[in-house]
């Protein structure tokens, strides 16, 4: 039987073309035409801010991502408030009243009181009453959450591991006495943990020998840090002014140093994808203080807490357009990707400040040749390296 | 002490800073100084021996002589007091037996190793760090080849793993599901009845026990047959669609005859073994007889043998392919002879034989009397065959008509004649076949007489018609080589007495072969090629020839042209410089001795035409960017409008110069700041050479000068995101490691105890080596 169809075939609609480079001159130009363009629309139709989250009553002060969904966000209160956020209905879906210095996406809660609680993200049913499971720690002021276990670490005088339905850590780990801020769960390699103290200290400890491995001494102190989550040994640590990089076998020299911030770094987050990260920064320029930065996992937005009791949901690329692409939209976003990738050092497209340290520069210039070392910015934040 | 070595080396660093905190204790020279003293004092004590041995001078007592921190209460100097107490010297004044086991245990105890100092806690637990660090960075280095791919990698698309979706299995699915509707009630009431088991292999009991019937092996070899059963079907189908799709008809023809082989020689082999069958299949070949004499299959008359017969005057093959019709006709009409037949009846074998004869070979004989002659005209080899199937006696009255009709329009004649020829044969045939026992001569008397002044007219006509001929051919001849119209020429005169000749019936058997090999003869007098070669030349009637001549005529006018043409210009070139150069030999070298000496003397106009030519040389240019034929008619000879000339031509007039009212000094304007605004200033990071950096721009991105393929490739985003979905910390399974099994929970969940002890193994080790 034949069979009659109407049919598409593409090649009756496509125009042959000619590629002879002879017959299309300028292209150079016309490139660049091209990128300006893309470069003066993406300032227009940059539109990043999406939304806040109205309702808590004081400075946010702790932001979470939640494992397994994308939409749900705890976010918690200095004033003892814990509130669950749905971000696609932009609403708050559960209050706990609690007091709490710090939590993980599962909602382990550490509170005032000296206790880890673990509550449930969903609200409780009717006549159900709330249930939290309950661990007494010591007064710890940080916690993270294993990233594969039933596994948590809380901080304070020294890092306690905890199992889920144990009333004693399974194992603490400590360097000298010192009392640590926050520590973190390597993302790849999880049986390794960090930890920031202090005493200027980053210190770092291997769950399964159980034993801290090596410790850096940096001249401020680190605020936070955040472990890279597709490479298995690099780690960023907010040291006030200044962000680091580190690779964890080599902590003498950070691999790069982000500098050129106002004020202190409270927060840094890697995007999921370890290519990108977002900083909080304390100072007061955008008329609140970022206390808390979270990158969400699909990459695509940013959440913040600030002092003005809001959590703000922002694009992570400001021009992006949300939603379904066609394939014409596709392939004209990554034509202006790779033409601004192409051209990202002429002045018109990427304004590049070039962060030149003057003060420094000057007092070089100014005084005995020889007289004052030449320091990398790289060494000269590292105080030591303690085995 | 190797514990000790080996730490102090490792810690050399970090124990530099905490060194600092420590107070700066005994210096190392302090040891040295000690050694020396006790030298001293031990010769001082040899001498005071040496001096109390008389026993007159009593031993003084030391004085102090100088400062010291320890004074003994008896004013003794406290020279050795910080010596340490040596088991030799606790065992020089034993002297006594009684003393003597104590003596031997002391020895004893000397000759025995002394157990060193344990480790102060730090310092165990900064071992311990350095090796786990070792440890956990061999672990770590796993990592590095899948960062750097990572990194390198074209692409990266996240989440990174595939996901797969969650199959809950259908036990799962079932067990909190209960039929509720009357027909997922009875559907289930079927699966029950039939006891379909909810769980993996879907098999019903019934299935179950079908399958245990046959045994595994048999199954296996059932399968096997069938397998090979179907290929072979397959192959086989392959096969005949294969051969069904061969076009070539030899290749048929080949087939066919191969199986009318089989075929008889199958019946042959069948009259032997099996007689009755034998009959069965002659008589299939009869059927087959008739089927053939009742239609009109091989007998030229369908619309391939229309156009072949329209062809059989100028193509050979044509005129063979009809003439294998009809010997295929003969064959098929004929009737089948059986081997066992032929022995019955040995007796009757004339008999036979008439009957045998088909029909057709008494057409021949009627044919041979008269050939047609406008078949006869295009003679080649095959020119008597086609003459003996003519048969001569219905031909003449058509053929006159239509002849005379026309002499332009022959060739559509000649066809008609030709297909008129095959109705008339077949007719003829038919009426053969009735009346097969009259005598043939007879008929072909009555007719004759009536076709005789038809004939005479005839002749006529074809005279005139081959003289017609024989002239056009002379034309041609004469133009022609001359060995070519020496053979020609007797072709002609044969043909005469030929055509002139074939309306007569031959009658006796000789003039028959006479015939015959007057055919023969011509043939031979005119081979193929030959012929075909003068029908060439004849076709085209002289025209390749004309303009042949013509041509080379031209090209040799072309020749004397252009000899004409050059030979003044080569003489206008050689004449006049040889003059000059005589005459101004001796000026130039003069005024070259003159610039000699008065070079670099015009320094000033030297410098103003400079200006002047930068001056120019920064003027913008009028540029002419009109485009022929857009938005206007174009082509040779038409000029873009005027208005259109204005619109394109830019000459634009840029700012005054700086140096305009400085005749002294030029500005050099060649650095456009609007321009130098959008340029790279500084050479970026990874490219060593601005050479570099210029062709990684100028090689363009875009779909414009690109193949979409290759734009596409391009432009391939370095990271890809699925908005939507959770991108997960990098596994080591979604980079193709196998990760271990056992889970983190379970590797702390160790007694820390154990894990101390092992290391303290392993520190042991570590220090033994």
């Amino acid at each position: 039987v034949k069979v009659k169809m109407l049919s598409w075939n593409l090649d009756n609609y496509i125009v042959p073309r000619n590629y002879d480079p002879t017959l299309h001159p300028f292209e150079v130009l016309q490139e660049y035409v091209r990128v300006l363009n893309a470069t003066k629309l993406e300032g227009v139709f940059a539109k990043p801010f999406l939304a806040w989250l109205d309702g808590h009553r004081d400075g946010v002060s702790c932001l979470a991502k939640h494992p397994k969904s994308l939409a749900t966000v705890p976010s918690g209160v200095c004033d003892g408030e814990v509130r669950i956020w749905n971000l696609t209905q932009l609403k708050c879906i559960r209050i706990i009243q609690e007091y709490v210095l710090a939590f993980v996406g599962l909602l382990f809660t550490v509170g005032d009181d000296k206790t880890v609680k673990q509550w449930k993200i969903d609200r409780p049913g009717y006549r159900e009453g709330e249930e939290a499971i309950t661990y007494n720690i010591r007064k710890d002021t940080g916690i993270d959450h294993h990233w594969k276990e039933a596994v948590f670490a809380t901080c304070g005088q020294q890092l306690d591991i905890w199992g889920k339905q144990r009333t004693n850590p399974i194992c603490s780990m400590t360097w000298r006495f010192d009392s640590i801020s926050s520590g973190k769960f390597n993302a790849i390699k999880t049986l390794i943990l960090e930890s920031c103290t202090s005493n200027r200290n980053i210190v770092l400890y291997d769950m399964k020998q159980a034993t801290p491995l090596k410790k850096v001494i940096l001249d401020m102190r680190t605020n936070t840090i955040c472990w890279n989550p597709t490479e298995a040994f690099v780690f960023m640590a907010a040291n006030d002014y200044n962000v680091f990089t580190f690779d964890m076998c080599a902590l003498d020299t950070p691999v790069m140093v982000h500098m050129d911030h106002v004020s202190a770094v409270l927060d840094v987050d890697y995007s999921p994808t370890g290519k990108e990260f977002v900083f909080a920064n304390k100072s007061q320029s955008r008329e609140q203080r970022v206390i808390c930065v979270k990158w969400t996992s699909d990459s695509k937005y940013i959440m913040y807490g600030s002092d003005e009791m809001n959590i703000h949901l922002w694009k992570a690329n400001a021009s992006e357009k949300l939603g379904v692409l066609t394939s014409q939209e596709k392939a004209a976003k990554y034509y202006n990707q790779k033409l601004k990738e192409k051209f990202q050092h002429h002045p018109h497209i990427q304004p590049t400040e070039q962060c030149i340290m003057k003060e420094e520069v000057n007092h070089i210039k100014h005084s005995k040749p020889g007289s004052v070392p030449i320091v990398s910015e790289k060494k000269k934040h590292i105080v030591a390296v303690v085995k | 002490m190797n514990v000790n070595r080996v730490a102090e080396s490792l810690l050399a660093l970090s124990q530099q800073e905490e060194l600092v905190d420590l107070p700066k204790n005994c210096p190392l020279s302090e040891n040295e100084d000690e050694g020396d003293s006790d030298g001293e004092r031990k010769h001082q004590k040899l001498l005071e021996a040496i001096s109390s041995l008389d026993g007159k001078n009593r031993r003084k007592l030391a004085e102090r002589s100088e400062a010291s921190l320890k004074v003994s209460e008896f004013n003794v100097s406290s020279e050795g007091s910080g010596e340490k107490l040596v088991l030799a010297d606790l065992l020089e004044p034993v002297k006594t037996s009684s003393l003597a086991t104590v003596k031997k245990q002391l020895n004893r105890v000397k000759s025995k190793k002394v157990v060193e100092l344990p480790l102060n806690k730090e310092k165990i637990e900064q071992i311990h760090r350095e090796v786990a660090f070792g440890k956990t960075s061999q672990v770590l280095s796993k990592w590095d080849p899948i960062v750097l791919k990572n990194q390198q990698a074209e692409q990266l698309a996240f989440p990174l793993g595939k996901e797969q979706p969650a199959i809950a299995p259908i036990e799962h699915a079932l067990s909190g599901w209960k039929a509720r509707t009357p027909l997922e009630q009875e559907i289930f009431n079927l699966l029950y009845k039939n006891k379909q088991p909810v769980t993996d292999p879907l098999l019903t009991p019934m299935e179950k026990a079908s399958l245990r019937a046959m045994s595994l092996e048999e199954a296996k070899m059932h399968r096997a047959e069938l397998q090979r059963a179907r290929a072979l079907q397959s192959y086989y189908e392959a096969k005949a669609r294969r051969e069904k799709k061969i076009k070539s008809k030899k290749y048929h023809k080949v087939v066919k005859k191969g199986k009318a082989r089989k075929a008889s020689k199958e019946l042959e082999q069948l009259q032997k073994v099996n007689p009755t069958v034998a009959l069965e299949e002659l008589e299939k070949f009869e059927n087959a007889r008739m089927m053939e004499r009742m239609s009109l299959k091989h007998q030229n008359s369908g619309k391939w043998a229309k156009s072949k017969a329209i062809m059989a005057k100028y193509d050979l093959e044509a005129r063979q392919a009809m003439q294998e019709q009809l010997a295929k006709n003969k064959e098929l009409t004929q009737k089948l002879q059986v081997a066992s037949e032929i022995e019955e009846e040995e007796g009757g074998t004339e008999e036979v034989e008439e009957l045998l004869v088909p029909h057709v070979v008494n057409e021949v004989q009627m044919n041979v009397d008269g050939p047609n002659p406008w078949m006869l005209r295009s003679c080649t080899s095959d020119t008597r065959e086609a003459a003996t199937q003519e048969d001569p006696e219905q031909l003449p009255e058509p053929a006159t008509h239509e002849v005379s009709e026309s002499e332009g329009e022959r060739p559509v004649a000649e066809e008609e004649i030709l297909l008129r020829d095959f109705e008339e044969r077949r007719s003829l045939r038919k009426r053969s076949e009735l009346n097969q026992d009259a005598e043939p001569a007879g008929i072909q008397e009555t007719k004759d007489s009536s076709s005789q002044e038809v004939l005479s007219e005839l002749r006529a006509l074809s005279q005139k018609l081959k003289e017609n001929h024989q002239s056009r051919k002379q034309k041609a001849s004469s133009e022609g080589t001359v060995p070519q119209v020496q053979r020609e020429e007797p072709a002609p005169e044969e043909e005469a007495p030929l055509l002139l000749q074939r309306p007569e019936r031959v009658q006796t058997l000789e003039e028959l072969e006479e015939l015959g090999k007057e055919d023969c003869f011509q043939n031979k007098e005119l081979p193929r090629p030959v012929l075909e070669g003068q029908q060439s030349e004849r076709t085209p009637n002289n025209r390749p020839d004309a303009p042949k001549e013509k041509k080379e005529k031209e090209q040799l006018i072309d020749v004397q042209n252009l000899l004409t043409t050059q030979s003044p210009s080569v003489r206008s070139l050689a004449v006049p410089t040889t003059t000059e150069e005589l005459e101004d030999e001796e000026e130039r070298d003069q005024r070259q001795m003159i610039k000699e000496a008065f070079a670099g003397d015009d320094v000033i106009r030297n410098f103003l035409k400079e200006k002047r030519e930068a001056v120019e040389a920064s003027k913008s240019k009028d540029v002419d960017l009109t485009l022929p034929g857009w938005g206007e008619w174009g082509g040779v000879g038409l000029k873009p409008s005027t208005k259109k000339r204005r619109q394109f031509l830019k000459a634009p007039e840029g700012p005054p110069r700086k140096d305009k009212n400085l005749p002294n000094v030029i500005i050099s304007e060649k650095r456009n700041i609007h321009a130098a605004a959008h340029q790279v200033q500084v050479l970026p990071y990874p490219f060593t050479h601005h050479r570099q950096f210029e062709r990684t721009i100028q090689t363009p991105v875009g779909s414009t000068w690109n193949t979409q393929r290759a734009f596409q490739k391009l432009t391939t985003p370095k990271v890809v995101t699925k908005p939507g979905h959770i991108i997960k910390p990098i596994k080591a399974e979604d980079v193709g490691y196998r990760s271990s099994s056992r889970s983190d929970l379970s590797v702390i969940q160790w007694n820390p105890k154990r894990i101390t002890t092992r290391h303290n193994k392993e520190l042991k080790k570590n220090s033994v080596d």
